[in-house]
């Protein structure tokens, strides 16, 4: 299949490992990988800020990059809770029916990325080696908004020499919620006290989950506090290979 | 805290949380009694097979009802006047503690004002801060719910719609009782500190006032159009007692209490008490139409009224995309799924209405002038509307209103004001183009030099930002921006890739590619 990476802004900014990874993954499973280079941004930050106007235009340049792509995949479930849950309502709000139907037309082929292995390729062994003690943070946005239920936890319990441990509050937010991580920093920070100590009793050496705007949350704070715990994306696991080098 | 809690005068949400999240022993409490309730109703809400179609009817009613708001109304005031009761309408909270307090200064036999209320708790009524006006009337309250007694007392303020006195445990509520319970021939100063025992002292001290005090102030939860009845209910009996016992009965409710159909409640009341109480139905449900008009004898108050309160709800109908917070039938579950909420618990939200409704609800009851910081109080992580029994999307309602508060923030001159507003701006049209992006984040990485440090393995981090960005810094270090960016990586590789397919002829090159 002929994929279109969305990588995300702050994944290409912060975390082009992940993106590396998630190349990997779909190169080895005999995909093709496109990356078009005019996309930048969802509009997420400012959506969700009430920046409602400001988002408009990432809309309708996401749509221009990616309406003829047979598959979109991204590493971020915020990002691709935030096209699927506002998408539409931006749409009907800009009274423009050629993108109203070209966002109904274009959403149903976009998917996050471990959402696109489970669901639509079907898989859950993608030949991953990754021989560590590891816990998976479910974000809220993969968990409520697009109902990844257990597809992460499926694809992670067929990583070779993985130990993978449960986290005592999966279903608890971790505190990041995008700027209320800096508006209300002390609340945030409450909430992410709580995680912290849900990842440091599983004893893992790694904490993984499908967003890496809260693995950036919590591993920031796993290395203020010098844990040694560190914070990666699940499509870093599953690129990881028996003999290759990471 | 004795202040009232008042959107006009409460400091923004995050200075309020602040302030709380030193308070371990409340922190503690909050904590304590939402995991409680939840598990409660996690329990009762798993055993029922058709919960997602009850929440869908829950929302199909209060949907309708608000799409046809003044039929009903007019409706319930037609029925329930034929019934024998008076129905007053209450432009906004100044107009409803106005009609209370004569209503209940007209209740007094031959002529003379009462001096005292019962009341069942209420939440419209601590939302229009009616107790203070009929204070001030010269007329005493008595809060006659268990936990609304126990605020009462204690001189605090309701921290939860449905549990108003959640943050304090069972030891501080002993304390209260022994300082503030007075009764002639009764020494509460040897009080246990079991439930029973507090139910005990409770028990007595309320037994008096129901059995003196002949006028009662209610609320509702259900104002029932077809037969214009009222619905209340409540788990101790003592909003029965107030129901049926005083010669005068008073209700004020809002507006946005009305249903269409007696047969409405079969939905909704399975819906309320799992999700408020997690209790499969609630042990005292009542409901009552008008009153009894025996000439001599019969049952329940002699005179009733209900005020018919709008305080903003016209205005938040108005707006086709918060309209659905008027579904709300005020169970509490999402303050008790709020992380938020369990952290700081509700007074920090500065309003009767704490959690995430109240973060759509009290903003909009202030018409967008008060409490801005409200629909910030949120990382929308969907806990609420998961739980909410009539699927209210409660985060899309935050988004939108902190559209609202933006938009009076980036209006004429007071952007100039607001480096969060400039920043935000500013970024949007970066993310316009390709090229400006590309360069932003060249020059981020500059601008971050001066504030890495390395660590052991070599790896950059910073651990302090300037202004705003600071909150990021307390408790979280940041990683600095590797050197490569994903699209370079991309592009480089597809060079090399191009450049290897030139040499070794068509064919074989992408397996290569990394």
């Amino acid at each position: 299949m002929r994929v279109s990476l969305f990588i995300t802004c702050y994944n290409d900014t912060l975390f082009p490992e992940t993106g590396k990874a998630v190349v990997r993954v779909l190169e080895r499973l005999g995909h093709t990988v496109e990356f078009p280079a005019g996309q930048t941004c969802c509009g997420q930050m400012h959506w969700n800020t009430g920046y409602q106007d400001e988002a408009m235009p990432l809309l309708r340049r996401f749509v221009e990059q990616f309406r003829n792509a047979e598959a979109v995949v991204s590493p971020s479930t915020s990002c691709v809770a935030m096209m699927h849950d506002h998408y539409p309502l931006m749409a009907e709000r800009l009274k423009d029916e050629k993108l109203k139907a070209e966002v109904a037309a274009l959403l149903p082929r976009v998917w996050e990325f471990s959402q696109f292995l489970t669901k639509k390729l079907g898989l859950e062994d993608v030949g991953a080696y990754y021989p560590h003690r590891v816990t998976y943070h479910a974000s809220c946005h993969g968990l409520r908004s697009l109902q990844l239920g257990d597809g992460p936890m499926k694809l992670l319990r067929a990583v070779k020499g993985i130990d993978l441990v449960e986290i005592e509050n999966l279903e608890q937010c971790c505190g990041f919620g995008g700027t209320f991580a800096i508006k209300n920093a002390e609340v945030s920070s409450a909430m992410l006290s709580e995680k912290l100590r849900g990842v440091l009793n599983t004893r893992a050496e790694a904490v993984t989950g499908c967003d890496n705007s809260c693995l950036m949350h919590i591993g920031g704070a796993l290395h203020r506090e010098r844990t040694g715990v560190r914070p990666v994306h699940l499509a870093e696991i599953l690129a990881s290979e028996e003999g290759g080098a990471r | 805290m004795s202040e009232a809690l008042d959107p006009r005068t409460a400091p923004k949400f995050q200075v309020a949380a602040k302030t709380l999240l030193g308070d371990s022993q409340l922190r503690k409490n909050v904590r304590h009694a939402t995991k409680v309730i939840q598990t409660k109703r996690a329990k009762v809400v798993g055993e029922m097979p058709d919960w997602q179609d009850l929440r869908e009817a829950g929302k199909q009613i209060r949907r309708h009802t608000m799409r046809h708001l003044d039929f009903y109304l007019e409706q319930f005031e037609r029925n329930c006047t034929a019934a024998g009761g008076h129905v007053h309408w209450a432009r906004d909270a100044e107009d409803a503690r106005r009609i209370v307090v004569e209503l209940v200064k007209a209740s007094g036999a031959n002529g003379a004002s009462p001096t005292e209320v019962i009341k069942i708790k209420s939440m419209t009524t601590e939302e229009i801060q009616l107790n203070k006006a009929l204070e001030a009337a010269g007329i005493h309250a008595y809060e006659t719910d268990l936990a609304e007694l126990i605020i009462q007392l204690g001189h605090d303020q309701p921290s939860h719609i449905v549990v108003p006195a959640l943050h304090k445990n069972r030891s501080q509520i002993r304390e209260i009782f022994e300082r503030e319970m007075k009764l002639p021939g009764t020494d509460f100063s040897k009080l246990g500190g079991t439930p029973q025992d507090l139910a005990d002292a409770a028990r007595r001290f309320l037994r008096e006032k129901f059995l003196r005090v002949k006028t009662a102030v209610s609320g509702a939860n259900f104002l029932v159009a077809e037969t214009g009845s009222v619905c209340i209910v409540e788990s101790e009996g003592n909003g029965r007692m107030c129901l049926t016992l005083p010669e005068t009965l008073i209700s004020v409710a809002g507006i946005d209490k009305v249903i269409p159909r007696f047969q409405d409640l079969e939905v909704l009341l399975q819906l309320l008490p799992r999700s408020a109480t997690g209790e499969r139905m609630n042990p005292y449900n009542s409901i009552w139409t008008g009153v009894d008009k025996a000439p001599a004898g019969g049952d329940g108050p002699r005179t009733f009224h209900v005020v018919l309160m709008d305080n903003a709800r016209t205005e938040i109908l108005a707006d086709e995309e918060s309209r659905q917070t008027l579904y709300c039938i005020r169970c509490g579950a999402c303050q008790n799924a709020c992380p938020v909420y369990q952290q700081t618990g509700g007074h920090a939200y500065g309003s009767v209405y704490a959690g995430p409704i109240g973060a759509i609800l009290t903003p909009q009851l202030m018409e967008m002038h008060h409490a801005q910081s409200l629909p910030y109080a949120s990382s929308l992580c969907g806990a609420c509307y998961e739980v909410c029994p009539v699927k209210i999307n409660i985060p899309e309602v935050l988004i939108h209103l902190r559209n609202k508060v933006v938009k009076q923030q980036s209006s004429g001159l007071n952007i100039l004001g607001n480096p969060e507003v400039m920043a935000l701006k500013a970024v949007a049209l970066v993310f316009r183009s390709e090229t400006v992006f590309r360069t932003a984040q060249k020059m981020g990485r500059l601008a971050e030099l001066p504030l890495a440090h390395k660590d052991g393995q070599g790896v950059g981090w910073i651990d302090w930002l300037p202004g705003m960005l600071g909150g990021w810094t307390q408790v979280r270090d940041l990683r600095v921006m590797p050197k490569q960016t994903f699209r370079e990586w991309f592009e480089q590789r597809g060079q090399h890739a191009a450049g290897r397919r030139a040499t070794d002829g068509a064919g074989k090159a992408a397996e290569d590619g990394r």
